[in-house]
């Protein structure tokens, strides 16, 4: 018996789904929803199948060897599975919520417009899940990430004729990305520590980790710290709960499996993975801790003041997470993986039987209903009870909070490229670049001094295109343009760095380049034929009239933000294996621009393709519907 | 000029009610006209302005209407007649080319919002994100009933009042500038100077705050109706439209001065155009000509089919004295299709229709309830109660509600313990779904063996000024009103039953609008108990007699339940029949059942996901699941496809197959030649059934903001409404799983009597004769002595020739049902 020949089916499988599902015409709901049962069941059967065998050879922790997707002087892109207890229990737990989701969903939908599109992302998500949680490295691991990030704002956005469900699909993306930058740091960092692709197994080894660590104990904490940034935006734990309740905005049954139980749980999972790593570095295990029990007392208290019940669900599930946090910083694995099992199923159900509340809950008032007795006045104490009501209420202002530190400085940033326009745009930004590139052909004569700066400057340079297209207002195209720019200064930028490297950058940009260009045609066509409708100021839903070009400027969008459908996917990592260890801000800046520049696309998507459609000639929703 | 200021702010406030939505919490959800302030206004033109003014889409899109034109759905001959009626007969071609083929913009540009949004035009400035969120979660909390573990700390006092003493105590406000707080503790806290502020102008004052509440219709219309109708709330709150559109001026002016500093110039004084007023009058529009015109033609193409179908003669089926029972149901339309089987498995019973209530109205309370429920129609005011008598706790308890699992410590020891029990009990309900305590059903409303108060021994016997029970007097006006107004007055039957109705569903919110409409939202089973039981009295009938309603003292009635999501029927009190009813009722028993299962399986046919070519008992089983899935969106279709209520004896329609789609009321216009009887059903018929039929009307052509759109991703607030996710406005109307069947067809009331004789009758009550008079309903008169029909209009009665001269004849509509999920034609039976 060859067992991890069946490790590869759970990724298969759903794969395979994903795909065929694509295929299966909008009418056939049967047919739709029979693969995402059949895909989720024979997971499920293999799983515990494989599970017995596993459990009977004293449950050991297996590596899959590497498939080495790219392969150049010094730099190895391998996709790599590992399989644990804790994959087996996220495998389990996720393949029993989909199986039993699908069945679910399958009356639940009925005669909803977006029933494929329901189970493809179902489909595209579970396999985003498998990835993850078979991942046996970071780069492998980051591609289920990214896979999870997408998946979830179309979810959300699954009613993306309402303007809500479109602009809290953003905002979740918006952390997620925070979160991924975390992970793409983690990874940078990550090369320099042990010069390879190091693999989850290998973290295992105590002597190793502690051999490396030694002597680098500053990289060690940056690597755990930038995992927990990564953990605490999946997971919901300050300061970014708030995304939580708002991702409840999809039909009951993706609300329930997904943000109540499987994918918050990722913050958990790399936290559960990545644990022998600063198993030793106790400072991180106190901040760990402390951010759990912080995240518990103001999650429990926030969501003891909620009114509609899938908001209390969500704050009740995070400050759950919260003390599995503390449970894995204590080094409780087994409690911690019991825990998460628990608090998914519960929460789960929860949320799938929560229309039920009404019923029950009536009654339950009907028959017990004692009128509560108030008592005013002006004690200490009751000033304590009000102030910390509405503390809650305002759910800490955490929303606030984010926005001022990340986003609103960021904008200010961005809008002080005002001047340009999509007109004028290359007036001012090809000169630039031309004048940089030579200087680039030109290094060898620049003096070490000035040239050490440069790839610092120029990928600041690309950043702020990056954050000028966030914040763009009247110019879909020029939004699309900055972020074609900011990639190409970034391989100005990073070609400095090292000798020129054509073939890197080459395979950095191929993907850029072809989405790059069919993303502006789609643009192009879009301003034709909707001429009165095309800026950025409001959401204009065209994806009423233009569903087919929507969905390929979405795959564009996805392209050009590096997501793994190209080679630019690989390039990205590629790239940042040429940033050196000391160059702490080219890294920063760069990673900057990734979040940035995927928030930008997917904004300038959002605006133009969802939301209320603008031409109400048929049935819209108001804003607060 | 304080009075002038104070009323103009009075009157604005008194036209946001009339014009908000005004729906109920969801326990007492009750079918209304959604667009009941247009009412005073013809249909169409009420249609017309409800679009221009506030953004509903109002009609089909003219794309449907074409298509259903190309389907033949729309005939050719009745748009011609309905064009050359309204239009002329010489415009005929040059109509059929505007309907069939012109290009017309059909986009909805309407008036609201245009004030407020100039927020963005002249401020860039998005003022509603600010303010809603925490609009919302304030009003949120205030008005919760039960699902925030920590409840607003400050309830005893109106909202504002609460507002201040939060304010006032706490170290933290809501308010982050101190002008806003200043003002809500300044005398100056009135509309009207807080608009001052913000606008600067009076004359924008109406428009602005109209747009204001129509950006959250579903908050202001709740808080609206729960100022009007405290007692809807078991936990009640004060509050006032006032106070809330103070507050959320308030806010808006926080907002403006955390954005622009205090000195920021109110918007009337940057707007260079005025608004021409929300109310001013509309201009001609040739698109609602056209919508006008298809639409009567859709509506026509289907009455006249029915207009033929009734035109035949009905066998006769009257054994005098030969009958094995008779039944007397609500004249829901859910029951026309379990009539019809009645009839056709026992040639020798009879049934009958009224209002479900059976015309006894009266408060409940259950066993151990701390409050009465109301079970009767919505208008009226019961000065009776009745107490249930039982011995037993009816009622399960579930952990996964407890607000236990919400704990920090309880939560950590739950999710460990119960989550896993949560993985086997969601196994259970996909693959083998039962009744469980989270759900909704309708035999639970009422303990079968419990004891009622029902009689009253002393009229002074009161809680809360309601009187326990009746008395023989009032029990026997009620009973003979009952019978009446039905038209059973003699040959009765050795068993009547009188049977309610309820609803079983899970999961769904809306549960309240599936049982019986006539008894406020409740299942009518105590109705039912109690009319039975007032008519098995030896001293009502000793008073009927007089009246001149002779029961034999063999007739017995006998109360109950039928459950039209399950079709199950469960009776009540069989223990009070003598030995011979006893067998009669045993034999009885098998039709029912038989009937139920027939019934089961037309419904069926309208479940696409349903193999409804299987046997009947099999398919009634997976009927009955349906009702018990918490994955089940529509556990039964409720009153979709409503369009017909007959009023008038079995007879006029018994021969017609009306695929579920009439409400029947049973009525004898040989008992009631003064039209007494008359009045009082078209009194209830025209809000109760009208009130449906626009619901679903509205529903239907404007889902997102006339319906409450899919309900899938809905969230329940405060056990008082659903709202999208964590931000958005209560959502009203009914949901698209509700409707999705339904044509927007307006009910035609048809009524056998007099034509001469109706007219007098409508005339009698004002706001019934608006109903007609506007055409919010269509009415018919059918002469009872040569079946011609005479069509209300423009305030007269005027012969209709039905077009159509053949209709479909069937034997047995088994094979139609088995193969046919969209609407099924009238069809006559043999």
């Amino acid at each position: 018996m060859q067992p991890n020949l069946l490790i590869q089916f759970f990724l298969l499988i759903p794969l395979t789904g994903f795909i065929i599902s694509l295929f299966i015409p909008s009418q056939k709901e049967l047919f739709l929803s029979r693969v995402a049962t059949v895909v989720s069941g024979l997971n499920l059967f293999f799983l515990l199948f494989f599970l017995t065998l596993w459990l009977w050879n004293g449950h050991p922790s297996l590596n899959i060897k590497e498939i080495s997707v790219f392969r150049d002087s010094g730099y190895e892109f391998l996709i790599d599975l590992y399989f644990d207890k804790i994959t087996a229990l996220y495998l389990f737990v996720g393949a029993l919520l989909t199986f039993l989701i699908s069945i679910y969903s399958r009356y639940y939908l009925h005669r909803e417009t977006g029933y494929k599109r329901f189970f493809n992302t179902i489909l595209f998500f579970y396999s985003g899940y498998n990835v993850t949680v078979l991942s046996g490295n970071f780069e492998t691991l980051f591609i289920g990430w990214e896979v999870l990030g997408i998946s979830s704002f179309l979810l959300i956005s699954f009613y993306r004729d309402r303007y809500l469900p479109s602009r809290n699909a953003v905002k979740v993306f918006s952390v997620y990305r925070i979160g991924d930058v975390g992970i793409l740091l983690a990874m940078w960092a990550s090369h320099h520590l042990w010069h390879e692709n190091i693999t989850f197994l290998k973290l295992n080894n105590y002597e190793l980790v502690h051999e490396h660590l030694q002597g680098h104990s500053g990289i060690g904490i940056f690597i755990s710290m930038m995992l927990l940034v990564a953990a605490a935006a999946k997971s919901a734990q300050l300061p970014f709960s708030s995304w939580l309740p708002r991702a409840m905005e999809g039909p009951t049954p993706s609300s329930a499996i997904f943000y109540g139980s499987l994918s918050v749980h990722f913050g958990v999972f790399l936290l559960l993975r990545t644990f022998p790593f600063w198993e030793h570095q106790w400072i991180v295990r106190i901040i760990i801790g402390l951010l759990g029990f912080a995240t518990s007392i103001v999650a429990i208290s926030i969501s003891r003041v909620q009114s509609s019940i899938k908001t209390q669900i969500a704050y009740a599930s995070i400050a759950q997470i919260g003390l599995i946090f503390i449970e894995i910083a204590l080094g409780l694995e087994n409690i911690a993986l019991l825990h998460f099992a628990g608090n998914a199923f519960l929460r789960t159900y929860q949320l799938l039987i929560s229309p039920s509340v009404i019923t029950y809950l009536i009654r339950e008032q009907f028959y017990n209903y004692k009128p509560r007795i108030t008592t005013t006045g002006n004690s200490f104490l009751k000033r304590l009870e009000y102030t910390f009501y509405l503390l809650n209420v305002r759910e800490w202002d955490l929303d606030t909070f984010t926005n001022k530190i990340i986003f609103t400085p960021l904008k200010r940033l961005g809008r002080k490229l005002d001047f340009l326009t999509y007109r004028n745009v290359f007036y001012f930004i090809l000169p630039t670049y031309a004048f940089c590139f030579f200087l680039f052909a030109t290094s060898r004569h620049i003096p070490e001094q000035i040239s050490q700066y440069l790839p610092s400057v120029f990928s600041f340079t690309g950043l702020l295109m990056v954050l000028k297209s966030f914040s763009e207002r009247k110019y879909p195209r020029l939004a699309w343009l900055l972020v074609i720019f900011n990639h190409l200064w970034t391989v100005l930028a990073i070609s400095f760095n090292e000798k020129f490297s054509f073939s890197h950058s080459l395979i950095y940009l191929s993907g850029i380049i072809i989405s790059g260009i069919a993303g502006f045609i789609c643009l192009q066509k879009l301003k034709n034929a909707e001429p009165h409708f095309f800026d950025l100021n409001q959401y204009y839903g065209h994806v009423y009239e233009y569903p087919k070009l929507a969905f390929i400027f979405l795959l564009c969008c996805l392209g050009l933000m590096g997501f793994p459908i190209t080679l630019s996917f690989i390039g990205e990592d590629l790239l940042y294996s040429h940033i050196h260890e000391d160059q702490f801000f080219l890294a920063f800046f760069n990673s900057l621009s990734f979040i940035m520049g995927g928030i930008a696309l997917i904004r300038t998507y959002a605006r133009l393709f969802l939301g209320p459609h603008i031409k109400t000639y048929h049935e819209t929703a108001i804003k607060t519907g | 000029m304080a009075t002038q200021a104070d009323s103009s702010e009075e009157k604005i406030i008194h036209l946001l009610k009339h014009y908000l939505p005004s729906q109920f919490p969801l326990k007492d959800f009750i079918h209304h006209n959604t667009l009941h302030a247009f009412q005073h206004d013809p249909f169409h033109i009420a249609l017309h302005k409800a679009s221009e003014l506030f953004g509903y889409k109002t009609y089909l899109r003219l794309d449907e209407y074409r298509q259903l034109f190309k389907d033949g759905r729309i005939s050719v001959e009745v748009l011609k007649k309905i064009i050359s009626e309204k239009k002329g007969e010489a415009t005929i071609d040059q109509w059929f080319s505007i309907l069939l083929n012109k290009t017309v913009d059909t986009i909805i540009h309407s008036r609201i919002g245009k004030v407020r949004n100039e927020w963005k035009n002249f401020y860039k400035f998005n003022l509603s994100k600010q303010t809603h969120p925490i609009l919302f979660r304030i009003i949120g909390n205030y008005i919760d009933q039960g699902i925030a573990i920590q409840p607003f700390p400050v309830a005893d006092k109106g909202f504002l009042e609460s507002i201040r003493v939060l304010e006032k105590t706490g170290s933290l406000g809501l308010f982050k500038n101190t002008r806003a707080k200043a003002l809500l503790f300044s005398s100056s806290c009135e509309i009207n100077k807080l608009l001052q502020i913000i606008l600067g102008d009076e004359s924008l004052f109406e428009h602005y705050l109209f747009d204001q509440q129509f950006e959250h219709p579903g908050w202001s219309g709740m808080v609206s109706v729960l100022e009007d109708n405290p007692g809807t709330l078991l936990d009640r709150r004060n509050i006032s439209l006032k106070d809330f559109i103070l507050f959320e001026l308030l806010l808006e002016i926080d907002a403006l001065d955390s954005k622009f500093g205090e000195n920021w110039l109110p918007l009337g004084m940057r707007m260079r155009t005025k608004s021409i007023g929300l109310f001013a009058e509309l201009c001609e529009n040739e698109l609602y000509d056209i919508f006008t015109l298809w639409h009567e033609a859709f509506e026509w193409s289907y009455y006249d089919h029915i207009l033929t179908g009734l035109q035949y003669t009905t066998r006769q089926r009257n054994h005098e004295n030969n009958k094995t029972f008779q039944g007397i149901f609500c004249l829901d339309d859910r029951g026309c299709s379990l009539r019809r089987y009645l009839e056709k498995t026992d040639k020798n019973c009879e049934t009958y229709a009224t209002a479900g209530f059976f015309n006894v109205e009266f408060y409940f309370q259950p066993k151990g309830g701390k409050f009465y429920t109301k079970l009767c129609p919505a208008p009226l005011t019961p000065t009776f109660i009745i107490k249930e008598e039982s011995i037993k706790d009816k009622r399960d308890k579930d952990v996964h509600f407890s607000k236990q699992t919400h704990g920090l410590v309880a939560g950590w020891v739950i999710t460990q313990t119960i989550g896993f029990w949560s993985a086997l009990k969601l196994l259970k309900n996909i693959f083998r779904p039962s009744l469980s305590s989270a759900m909704s059903y309708s035999f639970h409303h009422m303990d079968k063996n419990a004891s009622l108060t029902i009689e009253n021994k002393n009229p002074n016997d009161k809680i809360d000024g309601l009187q326990v029970g009746f008395t023989i007097e009032e029990m026997a006006d009620r009973i003979e009103g009952l019978l009446k107004s039905i038209g059973l007055v003699n040959h009765f039957a050795p068993l009547v039953y009188i049977v309610g109705h309820g609803a079983s569903s899970a999961n769904n919110t809306y549960y309240a609008g599936y049982d019986c409409g006539a008894c406020s939202g409740r299942p009518g089973s105590v109705n039912a108990r109690v009319a039975a039981y007032m008519a098995n009295n030896i001293k009502v009938r000793e008073l009927l007699k007089l009246r001149g309603i002779n029961i034999p003292k063999t007739s017995q009635f006998l109360g109950a339940l039928q459950d039209t999501t399950r079709d199950e029927i469960e009776f009540y009190d069989e223990y009070i029949l003598s030995a011979e009813n006893e067998k009669n009722h045993e034999a009885n028993k098998h039709i029912f059942l038989n009937s139920l299962t027939s019934n089961a399986k037309e419904r069926a046919r309208r479940f696409v996901l349903m193999d409804n070519k299987k046997a009947a008992e099999e398919v009634h089983k997976e009927i009955k699941l349906r009702s018990v899935s918490l994955f089940e969106p529509r556990p039964e279709y409720n009153h979709a496809t409503n369009s017909l209520c007959i009023i008038g004896r079995r007879e006029v329609s018994s021969h017609l197959f009306l695929d579920r789609r009439s409400f029947l009321n049973s009525y004898d216009y040989r008992i009631d030649p003064e039209g007494k009887y008359l009045l009082g059903i078209l009194k209830a018929v025209a809000p109760v059934c009208g009130g449906i039929n626009l619901e679903y009307y509205f529903s239907r052509v404007d889902n997102q903001r006339l319906g409450a759109g899919s309900k899938l991703p809905h969230n329940v607030m405060g056990l008082i409404g659903v709202t999208n996710g964590a931000d958005g406005d209560l959502r009203t109307g009914l949901p698209q799983q509700m409707i999705e069947i339904h044509d927007p067809l307006r009910l035609l009331v048809i009524v056998e009597h007099f034509p001469e004789l109706l007219l007098d009758v409508i005339r009698q009550h004002e706001p019934t004769y608006e109903w007609f008079n506007n055409n919010w309903i269509h009415l018919i008169a059918i002469h009872p002595e040569n079946k011609t029909f005479y069509h209300f209009k423009d305030g007269c009665f005027t012969i209709y020739k039905p077009s159509q001269q053949t209709l479909k004849s069937l034997d047995d509509i088994e094979k139609i049902i088995e193969s046919e999920s969209e609407n099924i034609e009238p069809i006559l039976l043999k």
